[in-house]
């Protein structure tokens, strides 16, 4: 993939930089992507330390990091990667993080409704080729148990035209179902 | 020349008054927007967070199909639908081994040289030239333009000239009257996707948008992201709750103030669709002099 990886031992690190083409080296820990992280207060791991972890590889290092809950809370905003003089872009890094987390069952407990909430989000997509707001929160309910969450915003959407009970769809909904098997066919990964 | 559109789905459901104010500004101004045919899902969030072949694969689809469509040029008002067409389009066009994979998951061909126009582009583009005889009102208010995170970052897809300040929506809040003001928030994050299974901390992040905005004296705030507008308004009473205060800036979708400021009624933009009322901004505005 890139030219400028020599080791291709099978370690996340290795996995991380062949999937995503960021040299995690280039990284010399100056904390900028910390300190404008909007969910740094949050975080059990901080943005650059999750760099440094990988770049270290100490024991233990993959478990630690697979199983944060800051893999799951970065928003992808970028701007870390907007303010990083070395230009790590670590949104796609985390992108990486969350998919691995999940191919090793190690999701964070804290972060098992916002993985619901995007399983819910794609299951809509999936059968509808479009986001059917109703059937996502519907889903997500049901698959968090959260069932009184935001009750009270329903008649109040409704009244305004914001909800529609029935989905939008594409023509041939079997279409996008096909292209979400050929992926997952082509990772042989189990949804 | 002809002009694509791509709704999205939030403008086809929450946000619909986004959708109506955005035809509504173009149909006065006499310019016609061609929907994508049978146009599907970006995948937003969710798809990049889980699987990175299908956040190519949702958007390029609809990339092809206005390909078919032989459109040139597509605007895509949603900053999340931007944002993810506009990776597609950058990754697809700068990494061939990725293209080709991602036309067999689709089965459909791809060039990738769509022209993407989000929502001030295309005001700037199109309407900008023809507007000023159009324009009947002046909004009269001080009004915080917010721009998110998707229009300025990352940088090789950025809408913006500036990504820490960006301008472009201030300028079409000048155009309609308003005096846009200078403040800290522009381009800090709402939550975005964390809305429901996280709302804490979205109240917590839109809350510090929302006292910055009121602090500096907005009286509206303006976007162009159906994410953040649901963000600031809908999610009003935990911001309030959050801030321990009341703080009752309405949220106007840009083509909602623009829209304003041509005369067009506010039930017709969708003003009567947000949860902050916003009767404020209706009452500051002015007619012109002739």
């Amino acid at each position: 993939m890139h030219e400028s990886i020599h080791h291709h031992a099978d370690t996340l690190k290795s996995h991380v930089e062949d999937a995503t083409g960021v040299i995690l080296s280039h990284c010399y820990q100056c904390g900028k992507c910390t300190a404008g992280c909007p969910l740094n207060e949050e975080m059990d791991l901080m943005p650059n330390q999750i760099l440094r972890i990988l770049q270290a590889e100490m024991p233990g290092y993959e478990d630690k990091i697979l199983s944060s809950l800051s893999i799951w809370l970065c928003l992808a905003c970028d701007t870390c990667y907007s303010r990083c003089p070395q230009e790590v872009l670590l949104s796609k890094v985390m992108d990486y993080l969350r998919q691995e987390s999940i191919r090793q069952n190690k999701v964070n407990p804290k972060a098992k409704d916002i993985l619901k909430f995007h399983r819910a989000f794609l299951n809509s997509v999936k059968m509808n080729g479009k986001l059917h707001e109703v059937g996502l929160t519907i889903d997500y309910k049901l698959r968090s148990l959260n069932l009184m969450q935001d009750v009270m915003l329903a008649p109040s959407m409704a009244a305004k035209g914001k909800l529609s009970i029935f989905p939008h769809q594409v023509q041939n909904t079997k279409e996008i179902a096909k292209i979400f098997k050929k992926i997952t066919d082509s990772e042989g990964e189990k949804q | 020349m002809r002009i694509g559109y791509y709704p999205g789905c939030s403008l086809e459901g929450s946000s619909k008054e986004y959708n109506d104010s955005l035809f509504a500004v173009a149909e006065k101004c006499g310019i016609t927007l061609e929907v994508i045919k049978d146009w599907s899902c970006c995948g937003a969030s969710a798809a990049h967070n889980l699987n990175h072949n299908l956040a190519l694969a949702l958007p390029a689809r609809t990339l092809a199909l206005a390909e078919k469509q032989g459109l040139e040029e597509i605007v895509v008002p949603c900053a999340a639908c931007y944002s993810r067409i506009a990776s597609t389009k950058h990754e697809i066009t700068n990494n061939i081994a990725a293209k080709t994979k991602i036309e067999g998951f689709i089965e459909l061909k791809l060039s990738a040289n769509v022209k993407i126009l989000t929502v001030f582009g295309f005001l700037q583009k199109y309407i900008f030239p023809v507007v000023d005889g159009h324009i009947v009102n002046k909004l009269n208010q001080k009004a915080a333009c917010y721009y998110g995170c998707l229009y300025s970052r990352p940088k090789e897809i950025a809408a913006v000239e500036q990504i820490e300040n960006p301008m472009e929506m201030d300028e079409v809040l000048a155009k309609a009257g308003a005096t846009p003001i200078d403040w800290a928030f522009k381009t800090e994050c709402c939550g975005a996707g964390l809305s429901v299974s996280r709302t804490d901390i979205v109240a917590k992040l839109s809350g510090e948008i929302i006292e910055d905005a009121a602090d500096r004296g907005a009286e509206s705030i303006v976007v162009a992201c159906p994410m953040c507008h649901m963000n600031l308004d809908m999610r009003r009473p935990e911001i309030k709750k959050t801030l321990k205060k009341d703080i009752n800036i309405p949220v106007l979708f840009i083509t909602q103030a623009l829209g304003l400021s041509m005369g067009i009624p506010a039930n017709k933009l969708g003003l009567n669709k947000h949860y902050v009322p916003t009767d404020k901004v209706v009452n500051c505005m002015v007619k012109m002099e002739a």
